[in-house]
């Protein structure tokens, strides 16, 4: 799961203080041990204030998932609870996460050895031959964006649908219905989508009413359609999620006042729920930014996504420091567009918190 | 309460169920599973009783699994429930579409594969990078150099030593379904011209440098293992200008060609017999202005943890006898005599898999430098990408 750097989450969240020791990222710097887990920008404690009292000059505290944190005994005590607490995370990021991205950057500026591979040495070679990947750069960064967004389209009503219209006896078990898909391998569902495209799906019914020859699979729109398949979950759950902390007053408040309907959603609805939705759109941009398999199968090999170039460049041309430029150039990219993108998102959302499911 | 009749028992039939649930999708080791299921002991119990489960015959430091790397629709699955039978050896298949990938693995290490089958062309690379071992004939006594057709074979033996026994040959021509395309189809050129006009969007070449960019070569007039790179360039040129015509760019063609989704491919001769036998319309046609002939080889990498099942599996399938099933399902011609024998007359007169001499002339063997040649690999990458 890609980290998102989140802002500071808003003061109410995280008891009286005022000022959470937030990081932008998830892990709280070891030895800051005064606040443990308030360092997470996950879910706040929905919100409510906890009266501290005066103990030792201390206040209690709420952390992320309500329990409420006794002030140790000695800081100490605290500091390697902390630490063992944090570590088994930090070292697996460290091993999987920036351990690999260490060696990648190295390879980027090595050459490909004559039967490939790599072969050590100081070039910017790989990174002058980036333009010959433009169009499955510019192939993703197209379909990346317009795959959430029409995500986006289509999961939102379903999310209002479940938070706001739906029976609130049955919620829990449509809930779930929009999860069950995720019991089964993405690998396979994808698979079932190239049988309902083939021939024998979907053109078969087409040629009975007069179409011939109609194909579907392998064009970008499959590759589309498999992608809104594949991540709508994704995207329902975080609106979900923010139109279920809706406060219905302020919508019977909108309509008190003269609202329309449509005036409501626009302005209090819509606004209100633009923390789940920037958090589903960036979700799914993000994941969709290394997408492989869905346009390998559901593209033929011919809608290529910057994964799929990647895929190639270490299991066919064995271009090592190729595949490296290309990766790190693409993490590059990602972080610039996820600053950009947050930027926007807080000047919309104003200081709203945003949640990750 | 009263004593449910299977309290005693090791594990309830849900619980079995589950655990062997979580055996599948790998959450549990084997070693686990048949400890908490009491399977180790009864297995450990039944093992004793010779004949019963084992073979003496074929005892040995085997273990129950292997994994070989092969290409896709290259083996009867029969074979290895037949070898499992045989020796209790439980082959897992990796199928693959191309020999970089292949070789792309082995380079990277821990690919696990007890046997693999590469192309003839790549054995010398295998060789001085030190991937593949040379193969111990005496654990192989069912493989006879002598009936072997040196012209097919000789690829597997360097400086005299032999690291790969072969499979089977073969060519790579065109498939094609009858009933959609009425233009004929008879050399490559024909099959690019028809991928941009009557098969529109229903044409698939493979995802293998070797095949994809060589046809493309012989299509201009060059040969099939050219790296010279003006001729590269012309190659890529028409690549580039094919692509948004193609259906796929995928060597795993069959399951397209049977659903009618493609209508013409680049062929291995094993798929276009078999898709002939199962459906006559599809019909192979060797290109005239040239293309590949192959021969495919058994190795055993250096890295290997279970050789002794890879040399046991290998061994297996040098017998005539299972050989000739294989040869018979996978529809690829042999390069042994004794097999040739064993084959029904129905086969060895299928032109496809046996073509007239004269129409292979034209055919050229892969050339080892394709397999590492940088200009290739970048320009297949990029025809993927554009």
């Amino acid at each position: 799961m890609p980290l998102i750097p989140l802002p500071r989450p808003s003061p109410r969240s995280y008891g009286e203080k005022g000022q959470a020791a937030s990081s932008p990222l998830p892990i709280a710097p070891v030895g800051q041990g005064n606040r443990t887990g308030a360092a997470s920008p996950l879910r706040p404690a929905s919100g409510e204030k906890v009266a501290g009292r005066p103990d030792e000059g201390r206040k209690f505290e709420i952390d992320f998932n309500g329990f409420i944190l006794m002030p140790a005994a000695t800081n100490t005590k605290r500091n390697l609870v902390t630490a063992a607490l944090v570590a088994p995370a930090a070292a697996w990021l460290m091993i999987f996460l920036v351990l690999p991205f260490i060696a990648m950057l190295v390879f980027a500026f090595g050459e490909r050895a004559p039967e490939g591979g790599y072969q050590a040495a100081f070039t910017f070679a790989q990174f002058a031959r980036l333009p010959t990947r433009a169009a499955a750069f510019w192939n993703t960064m197209v379909l990346a964006p317009v795959g959430a967004l029409l995500c986006l389209l289509v999961a939102y009503p379903v999310a209002y649908y479940l938070a706001v219209k739906a029976d609130p006896r049955y919620r829990l078990i449509l809930v779930s219905l929009v999860v069950v898909p995720f019991w089964t391998s993405l690998l396979v569902r994808t698979y079932a989508w190239m049988y309902i495209l083939g021939s024998r799906g979907i053109p078969n019914l087409l040629s009975m009413i007069g179409f011939e020859d109609v194909r579907l699979l392998n064009t970008p729109g499959a590759v589309l359609l498999g992608i809104v398949y594949g991540y709508l979950p994704l995207m329902i759950m975080p609106i979900y999620v923010s139109l279920e902390k809706l406060d219905r007053r302020l919508l019977e408040a909108s309509a008190d006042l003269g609202a329309r309907p449509v005036s409501t959603f626009f302005g209090v609805t819509l606004p209100l729920s633009l923390p789940g939705v920037m958090t589903g759109v960036a979700l799914v941009t993000i994941l969709l930014l290394g997408e492989y398999l869905i346009p390998q199968l559901l593209g033929g090999g011919k809608v290529f996504f910057i994964g799929n170039a990647l895929v190639d460049l270490f299991l066919q041309s064995r271009n090592w420091p190729f595949g490296s430029a290309i990766a790190v150039t693409l993490v590059a990219v990602v972080v610039v567009i996820l600053m950009v993108a947050m930027r926007i998102a807080f000047r919309v959302a104003g200081t709203r918190q945003v949640d990750l499911v | 309460m009263t004593k449910w009749y299977r309290e005693n028992a090791p594990i309830t039939a849900e619980q079995l169920a589950d655990e062997l649930m979580r055996l599948k999708r790998g959450s549990v080791t084997r070693r686990h599973f048949l400890g908490v299921t009491g399977l180790g002991l009864a297995t450990a119990v039944l093992a004793r009783q010779p004949g019963l489960f084992n073979s003496p015959a074929f005892a040995g430091d085997r273990g129950t699994q292997m994994s070989i790397a092969t290409w896709p629709n290259n083996h009867d699955p029969a074979t290895f429930e037949a070898f499992q039978a045989a020796t209790g050896v439980a082959v897992e298949v990796n199928v693959f579409g191309s020999n970089e990938e292949m070789l792309a693995k082995l380079q990277a290490g821990g690919t696990g594969w007890d046997l693999f089958v590469p192309t003839n062309y790549t054995i010398s690379t295998y060789v001085k990078l030190g991937l593949i071992d040379e193969l111990d004939l005496s654990k192989l006594p069912n493989y006879d150099a002598s009936t072997e057709t040196a012209r097919f074979t000789n690829e597997g033996v360097v400086d005299g030593k032999t690291y790969a026994v072969p499979k089977n040959w073969g060519t790579t021509g065109i498939a094609l379904n009858s009933t959609k395309i009425k233009t004929p189809v008879t050399s490559w050129k024909d099959f690019f011209e028809v991928a941009m006009t009557e098969a529109d969007g229903r044409a698939m070449v493979h995802d293998y440098q070797l095949t994809t960019i060589g046809n493309a070569l012989v299509s201009l007039g060059y040969s099939f293992n050219s790296t010279k790179p003006d001729e590269l360039a012309k190659a890529e040129e028409l690549l580039i200008k094919v692509k948004p015509h193609l259906y796929a760019i995928n060597s795993d063609y069959q399951p397209s060609m049977r659903a009618t989704d493609a209508w013409m491919t680049m062929c291995w001769t094993n798929d276009g017999a078999q898709l002939n036998r199962d459906m006559p319309e599809i019909q192979f046609v060797l290109g005239k202005d040239g293309g590949e002939i192959w021969s495919d080889f058994y190795a055993i990498p250096k890295s290997a943890a279970n050789k002794a099942a890879g040399y046991a599996l290998l061994n297996y399938l040098m017998a005539p006898e299972n050989a000739v099933k294989e040869h018979i399902a996978n529809g690829a011609p042999t390069t042994d005599s004794r097999v040739m024998k064993l084959l029904p007359a129905d086969v060895t007169g299928n032109k496809i898999v046996y073509p007239d001499e004269a129409s292979l002339t034209p055919l050229e063997f892969g050339a080892a430098v394709t397999l590492t040649d940088p200009g290739r690999a970048e320009l297949m990458a990029r025809f993927k990408s554009a």
